[in-house]
């Protein structure tokens, strides 16, 4: 890897971002590069939107990405995948979770989908991950990680498997592992 | 050791390697985790640790701690320094006797915060205390040991002014770890009677300044050759300087090498006192230099001063190029950059015709206790004037509930609603948590009985600080570390404030609550409600953990 990489993580609040973030910050160290992320706490927990970064490489010197230089956008949510396309790039590609959580004044499934299609076929991809993870493990609060799995699989973000499952095991209470690597795999092959 | 640490858990490590016994602090958003985590840590390391019932009460505890010989930390979100600034400007004065370090969170682009977008560091200027800027979680945990090495060295607090991406940030950082103590006893110190130190009264008062002024000389020499002052980047004939502080400074070095620009850099880890003769020194050859600091633009008033004698024609950009609103990024700066240098620099961005969806605002959580209370108030009292407050229930302001009329901070909602019910024929009513009440509201609701007004106050009492991520309060009959303490009762409080309609209800009951409404809106003199009722949070939780 010779540029460093930039990731947003955008989602709503509850959805997991700060435990993905660590999970991230862990696995890039692991990997052997320098490491920054940037989480918002507070306000953001009420079911707002929220936002977080992540950048890994030779040198990090900033923990936000400014806009336009995201190499992954992942949207943990199907309308906060929309919001973050303003915060992407002509090298950004777009992971987003099918998961849609509407609220008062939102504009309708379709409508988002329709919105979202406008991206280059091979920058957008979407993905049934809460679905997905409702159905085969029963809960979908592990959908992040599926996401993350799926990033790693597809090749979407330059990490070894073998690192984020350490990173997995280094960050997840022992109570919820078994789960968190299910839907890491889950995602992943 | 080296570990992956938040900018909040570099400064507990740095305060416990530094020795600290005594922290107090106030929950909010972006510095909550430092006292968290203590709550968590401080037995184990033999450490005392609260959450006061504000951020002046929190300081003045930190201050007995000092004048009793322990090391104390105090923190904060930005206007917590507003509330304790009574208490603050008087302990410059007196100094400290052992260290203090008081760390102070500003929220540039109000990411968690209402009220307003506070630049804390005027506060600097205003006290005599001396700032300390971090950029990152490696400078949080370098500058918060500097910071109780300034505070011994020379008696002084200091205060360590961090921004949510600096408390935030997660890096690698280099540290060491304090050796546990291993007894569960917290250390006590010894005051030592010093009336001449600790008591700011006139006539000695003013001798008092005068020492603050000659030790603030000393410090100027001792910020003069620090290290946290430093030159960076690339400094070879440059016409062109900047001048960095805070997180600004890891922007600025990530674009200027993504344009490829040679600039030295001076990076203020002081921000108070200033390295005047550093700053005059590095400006001198210059035909340029641009100043990134975010919010207000102080740094740069102060190098426009040093100008005039160190380089009258220099030109000076700060906020005519850089925005005095909201945090900065690289993408910002590049701009900036651009618009000096005359480098080409565009922000990319993707297909412009896909649609911005509208806002996502946040709302109460499901079985939030509070939705019974703000849909009974539509019911009853539509027309109501709806003084709002600092919590969750601030949330009543975003649509779709739309019952908050003016809203400002930590227990003003009812200091105005006297003042509306004053003004006014009409009905107000005032919403408040239990947390604000015990922090600020107690002294609005006596106004409102001794100056004889007439709202309606109904505490929201969903039996935490639930907003900041869930605290403690005297409401609860804990303490942060844990303990067992009086379970302090609203209405009684209320009662004893001479309130004499007072009621505890839940708000569930929507009958009750209803018909209580009515009847107290009606009444000729200030009323009470209280709505109990825990938060749904935190009783799901409850439920989660007795699994």
């Amino acid at each position: 890897m010779t540029k460093n990489f930039n990731i947003i993580i955008k989602g709503v609040g509850g959805q997991g971002i700060v435990t993905l973030v660590a999970i991230i910050d862990h696995a890039a160290f692991l990997d052997g590069f320098d490491v920054r992320s940037s989480e918002l706490h507070g306000l953001s927990q009420r079911e707002g939107s929220v936002e977080a970064h992540v950048k890994f490489g030779k040198k990090i010197y900033s923990p936000l990405v400014y806009k336009g230089q995201a190499d992954l956008i992942i949207g943990q949510e199907l309308l906060e995948g929309l919001r973050s396309v303003d915060l992407g790039g002509a090298q950004t590609k777009f992971l987003i979770n099918t998961f849609f959580s509407p609220f008062i004044g939102s504009i309708k499934e379709q409508e988002i989908l329709s919105e979202l299609n406008k991206l280059p076929k091979d920058k957008l991809i979407l993905v049934p991950a809460s679905k997905t993870c409702q159905e085969k493990l029963g809960k979908e609060v592990v959908s992040s990680i599926y996401l993350l799995g799926y990033a790693v699989g597809k090749k979407l973000i330059p990490l070894k498997k073998e690192a984020v499952l350490r990173a997995i095991n280094n960050v997840i209470p022992e109570k919820y592992l078994e789960l968190n690597i299910g839907a890491f795999k889950l995602g992943h092959d | 050791m080296k570990k992956i640490l938040l900018g909040n858990d570099a400064i507990i490590k740095a305060a416990l390697v530094s020795g600290v016994s005594f922290v107090s602090g106030y929950p909010g958003c972006p510095a909550a985790e430092i006292g968290d985590e203590f709550g968590k840590i401080a037995e184990k390391n033999g450490v005392y640790a609260e959450w006061s019932t504000n951020e002046k009460v929190a300081l003045e505890a930190s201050i007995g701690a000092s004048f009793s010989g322990l090391k104390s930390l105090v923190n904060m979100k930005s206007f917590g320094i507003n509330v304790c600034s009574d208490s603050l400007l008087p302990l410059a004065y007196t100094g400290t006797r052992a260290g203090m370090v008081i760390v102070v969170a500003d929220d540039p682009s109000c990411w968690s915060s209402a009220q307003t977008e506070q630049d804390s560091r005027a506060y600097a200027y205003l006290s005599h205390i001396p700032m300390l800027e971090p950029a990152d979680p490696q400078e949080c945990y370098d500058f918060t040991k500097l910071a109780f090495e300034i505070s011994e060295k020379f008696n002084t607090p200091v205060i360590l002014r961090t921004t949510t991406r600096v408390n935030h940030q997660k890096m690698l950082v280099d540290f060491e770890e304090a050796e546990k103590s291993g007894d569960k006893q917290f250390k006590k110190g010894e005051f030592v009677k010093n009336p001449k130190q600790f008591c700011t009264m006139p006539p000695r008062v003013l001798e008092m300044k005068k020492e603050l002024l000659e030790k603030i000389e000393k410090i100027k020499y001792f910020a003069e050759n620090s290290p946290i002052n430093k030159l960076t980047g690339s400094s070879a004939l440059a016409k062109f300087g900047i001048i960095t502080s805070g997180v600004a400074h890891l922007h600025a070095l990530e674009i200027l090498e993504q344009m490829d620009l040679k600039v030295p850099i001076l990076k203020l880890g002081f921000f108070s006192p200033l390295p005047e003769q550093k700053i005059k020194k590095f400006i001198k050859g210059f035909k340029k230099v641009l100043i990134i600091e975010e919010l207000d633009g102080y740094v740069e008033r102060e190098v426009r001063a040093f100008a005039k004698e160190a380089n009258p024609k220099i030109q000076i950009l700060g906020k005519d190029v850089l925005p005095a609103t909201g945090e900065l990024d690289s993408g910002k700066i590049g701009l900036a950059l651009a618009k000096i240098t005359g480098k080409k620099f565009k922000l990319s961005n993707v297909d412009a015709s896909i649609k911005n969806p509208p806002r996502r605002y946040p709302k109460l959580c499901q079985g939030c206790p509070h939705l019974y209370t703000i849909a009974a108030l539509k019911r009853i009292a539509p027309d109501a004037i709806f003084g709002g407050d600092i919590g969750c229930y601030m949330i009543a302001g975003y649509p779709p509930h739309n019952t908050q009329d003016f809203e400002f901070a930590m227990g003003a909602g009812l200091g105005i609603s006297h003042g509306v019910s004053k003004s006014t024929n009409q009905k107000v009513i005032t919403l408040m948590g239990d947390g604000t009440f015990f922090h600020a509201g107690i002294p609005a609701l006596i106004n409102t009985v001794y100056n004889k007004s007439k709202p309606l106050l109904i505490v929201l009492d969903n039996r935490i600080t639930a907003m900041t991520g869930h605290q403690n309060n005297p409401g609860m009959g804990k303490t942060l570390m844990g303990k067992d303490s009086e379970e302090l009762q609203v209405a009684d409080i209320a009662k004893a404030c001479g309130v004499k309609n007072v009621k505890v209800l839940d708000p569930s009951n929507i009958q009750e609550l209803d018909a209580t409404i009515k009847e107290y809106l009606a009444k000729d003199e200030v009323s009470v409600i209280v709505c109990k009722l825990i938060c749904a949070l935190l009783a799901r939780r409850q439920a989660e953990a007795k699994k």
